[in-house]
Order: C-alpha cells, then structure tokens, then sequence
C-alpha cells in the first residue's frame, strides 16, 4: 500500500495549521482594537471562507493562483506553482481553516482582562512580553481549541483542495482525495482503509487536546 | 514636587474634566460609579490616552497634549493596584513579583517584607482575598513607583476584612513619599485613609478640600450628598435675613458672617442640609411651648424646627434611623423624605415622652451651606 497520502495530508494540515495559528491570531489581536465600523467590514471578510462552500474558495484560489493569471504567472518567475503542486493543498487548507483559528482566537481575546494588560504596563513590562507571557496563556482554552479545529479542517479539506491541486497519485493525492478517488473507481476495500485512517487520526487528536485541557487546569 | 494633573476627555457624551494637584500624603477621589474617577487613575497611568492636557509627576512631564508628549504606561513609574488586583493568573506570586521587581534579589526581598514567602509558589487563583492584595502591593511598590494609584482596592470585600485589609494597606503605604490617589465610592473608606478629598461627579471635580473640612462644611450639593447628608433643601433667601428651605416648608437662619462655605463673604446660598444625627428631638415641656408657638405664628413658617409626620422607623445595628416629612407641607419634593438618627436607648426615650407627636431642632451652627 501506498502510505502517500497520508504524509501528504499531514504535511498539509501541520503546515497550514502553523501558518494560520499565527495569522489568524494576528488577525484577531489587530481586529480587536479596530474602529467598529471598520471592524465589522474585516470581520466579515475574513469569516466567508467558513460560510462559503469550499469549491467556491477553490474557485478564488484558481482565478487568484491559477498559471494563466497575472499573480500565478508572476510567481512562477520564482517557480512557484500552487496548481497541481503539494504546497498548493497547504495554501488551500489554510484559506478554509483561517476563519476557525480568528473567530475563536477573537473570542478569546475579547474576554480576556485588559486590566491584566494595563497591570503589565505599569509595571514596566513590554508589549511582546504582555502579549506572549500574560495575554496568550490567559487564552490559552480559546487559542488551543481554534487550533484544533483549524487543523482537523486542514486536515478534512477536499472541496478547495481538489480544485486547486486535483488528484495525482504519489504527488499531490491527501487522505480525503484518495478516498474519493478510490470509491470512484470501484475500489471500496481499500477505500475503507482510508477512512479507518482517518477516524484514527482524528480521534488522537481528539483525545490529545482532552489530555492537554486536563493538564491546563 | 507632586503630581499635577489637568485632563480633559470626551466619551459620546460624557466628558471628563478634571484639575488637581496632589503633594505628599493621600489624596481620595470620592464619587459615584461612572463618575469617571477610574478613567482619571486610567489616563495618570497611561493605559487611556486624554484628549488634551498635562500631566506632571515630581517634575517629569508624563503628558502634555501641547508639547506632544506622551510617555508610554511604561516609562511613567506610577503604580496602580487595580480593583480586583490583576495579578497575572498563570504566574506563581514569585514570577508575579518578579514582574515588578526586576531582579531575583529583589524580588526576595519584596517576599520576605510582605511576608509572601510561605506562598511563593503558589498561583493567584490559590490566595485568600488579604494574600492577593499583599501580592499586588508588592508587585506594585517593587517597580519602584513615584506615584501610586489605588483603584476601590476593597470594593469587592466584606466588612470584617475590608477593616483589616485596610489598616493593613495603610501601613505598608507607611513611609512612602510619593503621592498616592485613592479612589472610592465610600465615604468612610475616604474620610479613614486619606487627608485631602476631591469629590467628582459627572466628570468633574464638585469640591476638593483637606477632609475634615469637607464632612464639616461642603461647599456643594453634590459634595453634600456624598459625604453622606440625608436631608437637604433648596433655599429662597427672605427679608428678614432668613432663608426659606423649600423642599422643608420652615426658615433657616442665616449663617454667621464668614462661618460657612470657606468663610465667603456674603453668598447667595442655594442649598442647605443638616446631618441625620445632628437634629435635637423637642420634649416634655419644651414641646408644649413649640405646640402654643405654633398656634401663635399661624401661617408663617417656623424657624429652625420641623414637626415631624413619622413615615417609618428602621432599625439598623447600634441606631434607629427616623424617615418623616415635615407636617403641614402643602408640596412633597423629593428632598421633603427627611431622616433622623440616632441611639436605640435614646429613641425609646423620645418615643416615650413625645406622645407620638416629634419637634426637631436644627442648631443653626449644624446647618450646611451650599452655593451651587
């Protein structure tokens, strides 16, 4: 059996779930502190990924990434390609997962104690210090289950994916790809592997984040 | 040398406006919630930017909106004990103080002078009330602050601890020479902890005055009110040099020239009060002469004396307090539900030999003046 796209579909979810930890905090950190009026424009920009159906992020990506345009073809100066290419299922997965990591990290934001900030300052700590010492971990719940689902979402991603990187066996195929390809063809036994590996996956991470909840209080 | 503070900030359509200045010694911001008395503490420190204004502590501009200068919170040493302490939740009271301190030496030096060596390691989330506030003064004097604001440090606390906490926040504030802005909606947490008191309301400063002063002679309704006197009245000044207290339907007497309000000149006073307690019940045959003055004066108002129509009587721990309204009064205002108080023994004694009906005596010399 080819073990491919497991890996890939790892790979994809691990990596895209770092990039959208830090951009989705980031996003949630800035939109905090926004006019509202402003805000509420941001907001509803960044939470469309979540509400629109993903072949219709994968649409986006194509008319944004895709080889004949003017952003696809500059990047492929530099020789990137996100069409048909691994790393393409990355930018993908973190487009749909984005607005899971904001919303939930803005959440948490929003109910912490900015007294807590405002005791820091006057004692002379500085904001990095305020933000990753104090803020973060006082957030801790809120950010650690938007990770969670933002890399479960990674990790289930099909919808965008298959548009922007379609299916290439041992190049571009992830798990939910492979078990679509395999039903197709017929192929249902080892389609069910494939799901079994699935389950098995999100359960540990599932168990995972109980343990670290438990730890945490 | 001191803190010098002129601020000025608009919230739609709230607007703080506040001046004052602070040397050694504690000065008490009294008002009530939402009068903007936090905010003033916010903007000192530098967490809340003001519109316009200057803010000077021991000669360091932390502020000026003229100059364009802003100090960020962190720059400006001036310490500020929050309500509800903001110790930081996922830190031991060593790594709380340390936040402070600086330094290792430091830190166990602050352990060892507040006594927090026993509970070093423990979170915040594992003190008592009187531990926490331990840590966040140490915490707090171990930044080495020049000024230190104290945001209703004991608002949250029952009576019995609040006393404690109190005497035990005073004197580890012993000794410091920096000024120190305590901030409260209590008055007698004011009167005991601090020397001067600015009164705020609205955003704005009523009155500022050293304390006893204050709870003697304010000079204004709102400083009047929140000092804790009960009965006041509008006021209409008469021919004969006495003033009609409106909402009471009886004359005042004037006040002696210069005895009141700061010892103004002659003022146009527009309100006046008298405390609860310092009424004189009229008995016995005292009483009677009331009752026969009364008949004799017919329609004109008497002076300095109210008969009282008993509304109720409420009972609290060592006093009884007395709500009435004057008798007589053809127009009820808000300001006509006057109270009386005084001792549980006492009272028993009046009831006994008033006969149900009560005379109040309002000594001229207890009688508040206000100008505005």
């Amino acid at each position: 059996m080819d073990w491919y796209p497991l890996w890939n579909s790892l790979r994809i979810a691990a990596i895209s779930c770092v990039l959208v930890f830090f951009l989705g905090i980031a996003a949630a950190y800035y939109a905090a502190r926004l006019p509202r009026s402003v805000k509420g424009i941001l907001d509803v920009v960044l939470t469309l990924p979540m509400v629109l159906p993903p072949t219709v992020c994968g649409y986006f990506l194509l008319m944004v990434f895709g080889v004949k345009r003017p952003l696809g073809q500059f990047l492929q100066q530099f020789g990137i390609r996100f069409v048909m290419n691994w790393y393409g299922g990355v930018l993908a997965a973190a487009v749909v997962a984005f607005p899971l990591m904001y919303r939930t990290a803005r959440g948490a934001f929003e109910s912490f104690d900015e007294d807590l900030s405002h005791a820091g300052k006057t004692l002379g700590l500085s904001n990095t210090f305020i933000f990753w010492r104090i803020r973060m971990p006082a957030c801790r719940q809120g950010i650690l289950a938007g990770t969670v689902l933002a890399f479960a979402r990674a990790l289930g991603e099909y919808g965008a994916t298959s548009m922007l990187i379609g299916y290439t066996p041992g190049r571009t195929a992830t798990i939910s790809t492979t078990v679509y390809q395999l039903w197709r063809i017929n192929e249902e036994g080892a389609a069910f592997t494939w799901v079994m590996v699935n389950l098995a996956i999100s359960t540990v991470v599932l168990l995972a984040v109980n343990l670290l909840e438990r730890k945490g209080k | 040398m001191g803190l010098e503070v002129k601020i000025r900030k608009k919230f739609g359509n709230f607007v703080l406006d506040v001046a004052f200045e602070s040397k050694e010694g504690v000065l008490g911001l009294l008002g009530a919630s939402g009068c903007g008395k936090s905010m003033t503490l916010k903007c000192i420190a530098g967490v809340v930017r003001p519109e316009e204004g200057r803010i000077v502590l021991n000669g360091r501009v932390l502020f000026d909106s003229k100059a364009r200068i802003d100090l960020p919170p962190q720059k400006r040493r001036v310490g500020y004990l929050f309500q509800d302490y903001a110790l930081f939740p996922d830190m031991t009271v060593e790594r709380n103080i340390l936040c402070g301190a600086g330094t290792k030496e430091k830190t166990e030096q602050y352990l060892k002078r507040y006594a927090l060596e026993e509970v070093r390691k423990q979170y915040p989330a594992q003190l008592s009330g009187g531990q926490k506030q331990r840590v966040a003064l140490a915490r707090m004097l171990a930044a080495e602050p020049e000024a230190v604001l104290l945001d209703e440090p004991f608002s949250a606390l029952d009576n019995f601890l609040k006393a404690r906490m109190e005497r035990e926040l005073m004197s580890m504030l012993d000794g410091y020479a920096n000024p120190v802005l305590f901030v409260s909606h209590d008055r007698n947490e004011v009167y005991r902890l601090t020397d001067t008191i600015a009164v705020m309301q609205q955003g704005q400063i009523a009155d500022i005055s050293e304390k006893h002063e204050l709870f003697r002679a304010p000079k204004t309704l709102a400083a009047t009110l929140l000092t804790g006197c009960k009965n006041v009245t509008g006021l209409k000044p008469l021919a004969d040099g006495t003033y009609l207290a409106r909402d009471w339907g009886i004359r005042l007497q004037g006040p002696k020239e210069g005895e009141h309000a700061g010892g103004a000149a002659k003022q146009q006073y527009v309100f006046a009060g008298f405390r609860a307690h310092y009424a004189v019940p009229v008995t016995g045959r005292e009483a009677e002469a009331c009752r026969k003055e009364k008949a004799a004066r017919g329609a004109k108002p008497a002076e300095n004396l109210l008969e009282c129509e008993i509304l109720r009587e409420i009972e609290d721990t060592f006093s009884v307090v007395v709500q009435f309204y004057p008798k007589d009064l053809s127009v009820r205002t808000e300001y006509s539900l006057l109270t009386y108080e005084t001792g549980k023994e006492e009272w028993e004694r009046i009831r006994a030999e008033s006969n149900g009906e009560l005379f109040l005596r309002i000594p001229p010399e207890a009688v508040i003046w206000m100008t505005h």
